[in-house]
């Protein structure tokens, strides 16, 4: 290979690319409304998940108000209860973190950190929005049809989902099984945007593995997304079958109220599988955005680069692989043959393995760093204290004998909350805190954001700590009430209202964090177009929030990673991706580019 | 590039931008076709989801296999004409000739049509014989999985007519070029999964 050192390499013209033509909007309904710009479409999506997720919320102050004060509010009896739990669970899983994640910050990030104009089908990308929120809409709809939502809870176990006794079980549970299809339809348009852009999409000089582990973390989530999703998609199909044709997929024989129905023959535990095929990959489809942009935060907000950039890749896409050979480690209870729990212990604690490297590698990267502790830090460092948490009793719920008899106890409804609830949120708290200046223009409040942060922080494990607790005593998960039991303290009611007032309390900060978001749009301090210095492209824009083709006239051109910060003789603590190495004082860098190969 | 030495790569140390400008250029794929290679595989998903669900329930005492009907067989030779047809139309394509895409799509396009209504009529026949969705769960099975096959390739006709309509209009071979291919592949990918579904249907 010829010696080329770096002073060539900064002298080659960009290559002359044809850019593709862009969509502009002519009027101010394609603009904001019909609108295929992938910064609108994320902005659109955002604020209809956060808008169901409040409904979320609210719904699981009522359950909490029930479970701390039983029969104290005549207005919540047990069907309210149930479709309460059930809502919860469906919407804040899937209507709100699926699509903030990926509708949101996909649609937003995905285009600018790669550096293209827009997402490469924008006509795909607004119908994607608009389906999912017809999907929303159509859940909310179940709320006032006759009999209500769906109470089967939100793992929509048959037969009990489409049986008279279960709340909601006529028209309920069909919108229910509608909303899914349907989000699962428009988020499959949302999907292929987001892999192919990434995978087309990317700017002269961007290289996968100069991707910030952002992208890379949306970019595998997606794909787990459109594996797994189908999976719900066929026990939607077939359970509405069920309910509207009379099939018996998954209906057993069986008597409802004294009469013997029609159906025969069916399994409920097939469509577990087909549940739990969708269901565990779910969790890292929330996981692995959460992940990446973790690493990112960390990164920026101790000004060094992230440890083991290659490893957190290779971990994002071995947990992506492994996360569909565990599904049944839900299913430990169901009955199946031992031999499988074996199987699917084994494949749930392998994951810990990369999970475990990805947690050293975020701890290195803090060792010796220079850490700001601003607000997206914050949330970082609790999101790693969080998941650590929620992780470890996840490896006690992945033996089959330390599971059987946890399973159903609030022990897994205080697992699942800190890993796949309050981790991925804390995360999602971060990053608007970290991006919010640049999609807005103005800083966000910082006296209110540190009352969030704390409240919710805090809030939070007084919430899920004790309800461990509760769990080893035995307290089961999803009963209305358990009123007197042998093995159940009268202390452990006492616990459970104390759980209920801190839920109240948590949920207030949301209502200050969201007061914050709309107070700083207008008084917030102006922000500048990269407050926190960074150097990935997004904070490289012209403007700020980026305009229509995010970035003027030539797309920037990419000559490093995304973590070159506080490089050994460079003038400033960071260099931009798109900073050539000509511009560059100082260099720590020793090997240049392979010039061609061949 | 190679996906091995794509993620190998040590991005840390490397800096600068390709030194042979004609390296990245452009993507080596167009986007259309990723996004159909993308597509495919969520659709993979689907349909192996389905099937393994087939294959569970399969193992129940109450599954009784259905009889095949003969008009399957003729409907296949009309999706295999079909899929010919449209790769016809590619290579037509290829070879620049507007006459051979027009005909190829069309002929694509009808023989897809005459898949579809082959089947209603088995649809119609079976459900004349007897064989509701509700009499057996091979008989639900074999309805779901026809009509979810059937809305597939009706999606695939829309694409089809706003090609055969671009087709028409432009006298550029060049420019319809692509969506032809993508037909073609979407047809072959669809008519493989009619023949997997067969194959499972006669086998049971």
């Amino acid at each position: 290979m010829a010696d080329v050192t770096n002073r060539d390499i900064d002298y080659v013209a960009p290559a002359e690319v044809e850019e593709e033509e862009l969509y502009h909007a002519h009027s101010w309904i394609t603009k904001y409304v019909f609108s295929q710009d992938a910064k609108v479409i994320a902005i659109q999506y955002s604020l209809t998940a956060i808008a169901i997720g409040l409904v979320g919320l609210v719904l699981s102050w009522l359950m909490r108000l029930q479970l701390g004060f039983p029969d104290y509010f005549s207005f919540i009896d047990a069907e309210h209860y149930y479709q309460f739990i059930t809502m919860h669970g469906m919407i804040m899983v899937v209507y709100l973190l699926t699509a903030l994640f990926l509708g949101g910050f996909g649609n937003y990030f995905i285009p600018l950190m790669v550096g293209a104009r827009d997402m490469v089908f924008p006509y795909v990308n607004m119908l994607s929005f608009w389906i999912y929120l017809i999907a929303v809409l159509v859940l909310v709809a179940s709320f006032f049809v006759e009999g209500g939502p769906t109470g089967a809870g939100w793992t929509l176990y048959p037969p009990q989902t489409i049986l008279s006794g279960t709340p909601g079980s006529d028209g309920g549970i069909v919108l229910m099984l509608v909303s899914l299809a349907l989000f699962i339809v428009g988020f499959t348009m949302g999907g292929l945007n987001y892999v192919v852009t990434v995978l087309q999409g990317r700017t002269r000089g961007m290289t996968m593995m100069r991707l910030p582990l952002t992208v890379w973390g949306i970019f595998i989530a997606t794909i787990l997304a459109l594996l797994a999703f189908p999976a719900l998609f066929v026990g939607a199909i077939m359970m509405l079958f069920d309910k509207l044709l009379g099939t018996s997929f998954f209906m057993p024989a069986i008597v409802e109220l004294g009469e013997q129905l029609s159906y025969g023959g069916g399994s409920p535990l097939l469509f577990q599988h087909l549940f739990w095929f969708f269901g565990h990959p779910e969790v890292y489809i929330v996981a692995l955005p959460a992940f990446g942009i973790v690493s990112d935060l960390i990164s920026v907000h101790a000004r060094k680069n992230i440890f083991g950039y290659r490893m957190m890749v290779w971990a994002l896409v071995a947990i992506g692989g492994l996360s569909f050979i565990v599904w049944a480690h839900h299913m430990y209870v169901s009955g199946m043959n031992p031999y499988f729990g074996f199987f699917f212990a084994t494949t749930t604690l392998i994951i810990a393995i990369p999970t475990a490297l990805k947690v050293y590698n975020w701890v290195l990267t803090l060792w010796q760093g220079d850490i700001h502790l601003t607000l997206p830090m914050l949330f970082a460092l609790a999101f790693i204290v969080t998941f650590v948490n929620g992780g470890i009793t996840g490896l006690f719920l992945g033996n089959v004998v330390v599971d059987v008899p946890l399973s159903d106890t609030m022990f897994v409804v205080a697992h699942f909350h800190m890993v796949m609830g309050v981790a991925p949120l804390l995360v999602i708290f971060g990053s608007i805190y970290h991006w919010y200046p640049k999609i807005t223009g103005r800083m966000l409040n910082e006296g209110m954001g540190q009352f969030h942060f704390w409240v919710t922080f805090l809030g939070a494990y007084a919430i899920f700590f004790p309800m461990h607790y509760l769990g080893f005593l035995g307290v089961p998960r999803r009963y209305y009430e358990i009123g007197e039991t042998m093995f159940v303290p009268d202390s452990a009611q006492t616990l459970s209202a104390f759980i209920t007032v801190m839920t109240l309390i948590v949920g207030f900060s949301q209502v200050v964090f969201l007061f914050n978001l709309v107070w700083s749009l207008f008084h917030g301090e102006k922000a500048d177009p990269n407050p926190w210095r960074a150097t990935t492209l997004e904070w490289q824009t012209p403007e700020t929030p980026p305009g229509h083709g995010n970035f003027g006239k030539a797309l920037p051109i990419v000559y490093r990673w995304a973590y070159d910060y506080s490089v050994p003789g460079a003038k400033e603590d960071f260099i931009p991706q798109n900073m050539p190495p000509s511009k560059v004082s100082g260099k720590k860098k020793t090997k240049p580019r392979r010039a061609k190969r061949k | 590039m190679g996906l091995f030495q794509q993620l190998t790569e040590k991005s840390w140390i490397e800096e600068g931008v390709e030194a042979d400008p004609r390296e990245r250029a452009a993507p080596a794929h167009a986007n259309g076709k990723v996004g159909l290679w993308v597509f495919l595989g969520t659709i993979s998903s689907l349909f192996m989801l389905f099937l393994s669900a087939n294959y569970v329930r399969m193992g129940y005492p109450d599954w009784k296999p259905m009889s095949e009907h003969g008009l399957l067989w003729f409907n296949t030779g009309l999706l295999v004409v079909s899929s010919l047809a449209m790769q016809w139309a590619v290579t037509a394509a290829r070879r620049r000739k507007l006459n051979g895409v027009r005909n190829g799509l069309a002929l694509g396009g009808i023989f897809a049509f005459a898949f579809l209504a082959g089947q209603l009529l088995v649809w119609r026949d079976l459900v004349d014989q007897g064989h509701y969705i509700t009499t057996n769960p091979a008989n639900a099975f074999y309805y779901v999985l026809t009509a979810l096959h059937g809305l597939h390739l009706s999606g695939g006709l829309v694409a089809w007519a706003r090609t055969f309509a671009r087709a028409w209009r432009d006298h550029n071979v060049f420019d319809v070029r692509l969506s032809v291919e993508l037909c073609a592949i979407y047809w072959h990918y669809l008519l493989g999964v009619w023949i997997v579904l067969f194959a499972v249907l006669l086998i049971t």
